[in-house]
């Protein structure tokens, strides 16, 4: 997901403290930043929400690659709309780690110096303007089937920043398959990059979710504090029945020969990505980690003396405004 | 000296007649970038006719822990609940 691979951190509390707290989750109460919590629950949601705002963040650049080239003024203004949603959604998670205890600076830095990651996805290059519209059409899908469950998390103000993102969510995915869906009933050229798009991209969307629940052990706690709401293996299912007759309406091919509806089942049996390209992926070997971090340490350290000059000029009006009183 | 931007919470009125409401924080270096970061980040969508920013750190806040001191008391005063009294039907609406 937005959030792959977060170890739940071992707790060492007063076991009376943890079951009143554990009670308190059970009984759907929402934990609010002073309330008392275990450190184990601090650090995983830290981890959790600031992978999932680096996400947002670094997700801007993919995206931002096309805003100068999209094909319309219309396709630009929308692109646009949805790369600054992205800022705020980043923002919003931001504010909800910091309540954590987690300083904006120290969060940042984390990632700028590879101590925290951002999801997968995000390492794979945007070739052309067809994969703008799979972009949306398949990963602002699969952070939907992900982001809707957590609404409910146990924890405030992540929770509540939630509630917020799905409320735009929506139309990122949505103009993204619009806009492929264009291409898709264009020329067959376009039709051609359409499904070129949907073969690059389909895989990595899969791993968006994290590796399958027999590779991923760390579920069990999380699960308990409420802050992962479904396993890896429910929302990827989820994802591909809800993706296969999407894909149809295109007249577009799901490059997975296996992929076949089971009736027993009820869902569609699907092939699993390459767990070996995932894990080199997340180890920094994808193809634009090294890009994308060094886009985001480019902006930090650019903005430097705009972050400085703006408060040495706050602090000087500050101190104007006292001496005058 | 710290260089972080402080923190700011930010309330917006939702529509005319409202009360503002708490929507999220923000971090900007003064109270006029407060505001107009604030339209970026909470207003993309009409949400808003008005904002409010106030520095977190001037914020004072009731411990969690004061629950039961605070709140409990008026669990006790089940009078200040107009269903508390019967009036007789025929009295009409009050």
């Amino acid at each position: 997901m937005y959030a792959q691979m977060i170890k739940s951190e071992a707790t060492q509390d007063d076991p009376e403290k943890l079951a009143a707290f554990q009670a308190r989750i059970d009984a759907g109460e929402k934990i609010e930043p002073k309330d008392w919590m275990p450190e184990g629950y601090r650090k995983t949601l830290i981890r959790q929400i600031g992978q999932h705002a680096h996400s947002e963040i670094v997700g801007q650049l993919p995206e931002g690659n096309w805003i100068t080239r999209a094909p319309t003024l219309e396709r630009k203004a929308i692109l646009l709309a949805k790369v600054q949603d992205e800022a705020g959604h980043g923002l919003y998670l931001y504010c909800a780690a910091e309540t954590l205890g987690v300083s904006r600076d120290e969060i940042t830095e984390m990632l700028l110096d590879g101590r925290m990651k951002y999801s997968s996805i995000f390492n794979y290059p945007t070739l052309n303007w067809a994969d703008i519209g799979a972009v949306g059409w398949l990963v602002d899908g699969a952070a939907i089937m992900n982001q809707v469950p957590l609404q409910r998390t146990s924890f405030g103000p992540y929770s509540r920043a939630m509630i917020r993102i799905c409320k735009e969510e929506s139309f990122h995915q949505r103009q993204g398959y619009d806009a492929i869906r264009q291409m898709a009933e264009g020329t067959p050229e376009q039709k051609k990059m359409a499904q070129d798009a949907l073969n690059r991209l389909w895989y990595p969307s899969l791993m968006m979710f994290g590796p399958s629940d027999k590779d991923s052990v760390h579920s069990a706690q999380s699960m308990a504090w409420k802050i992962k709401m479904n396993t890896n293996d429910e929302l990827r299912q989820k994802f591909v029945d809800q993706t296969v007759p999407q894909a149809e309406y295109l007249g577009l091919t799901i490059p997975d020969p296996d992929l076949k509806w089971n009736e027993e089942r009820g869902h569609y049996d699907y092939t699993d990505p390459d767990w070996s390209e995932f894990f080199d992926v997340i180890k920094g070997n994808g193809p634009c980690n090294v890009d994308r971090l060094a886009a985001r340490n480019k902006a930090w350290d650019d903005g430097q003396w705009v972050r400085d000059g703006l408060l040495a000029h706050a602090r000087k009006k500050a101190a104007g405004k006292h001496a005058a009183e | 000296m710290k260089n972080e931007w402080p923190l700011w919470e930010i309330f917006i009125r939702g529509q005319h007649g409202m009360s503002h409401r708490h929507v999220g924080s923000l971090h900007a270096p003064d109270a006029e970038m407060a505001i107009k970061n604030a339209r970026d980040v909470y207003t993309r969508r009409n949400e808003g006719v008005s904002i409010w920013v106030v520095e977190a750190n001037h914020i004072s806040a009731s411990s969690p822990s004061d629950k039961g001191p605070l709140y409990e008391p008026s669990e006790s005063k089940v009078y200040r609940h107009p269903t508390f009294f019967d009036i007789p039907e025929e009295v009409g609406a009050m």
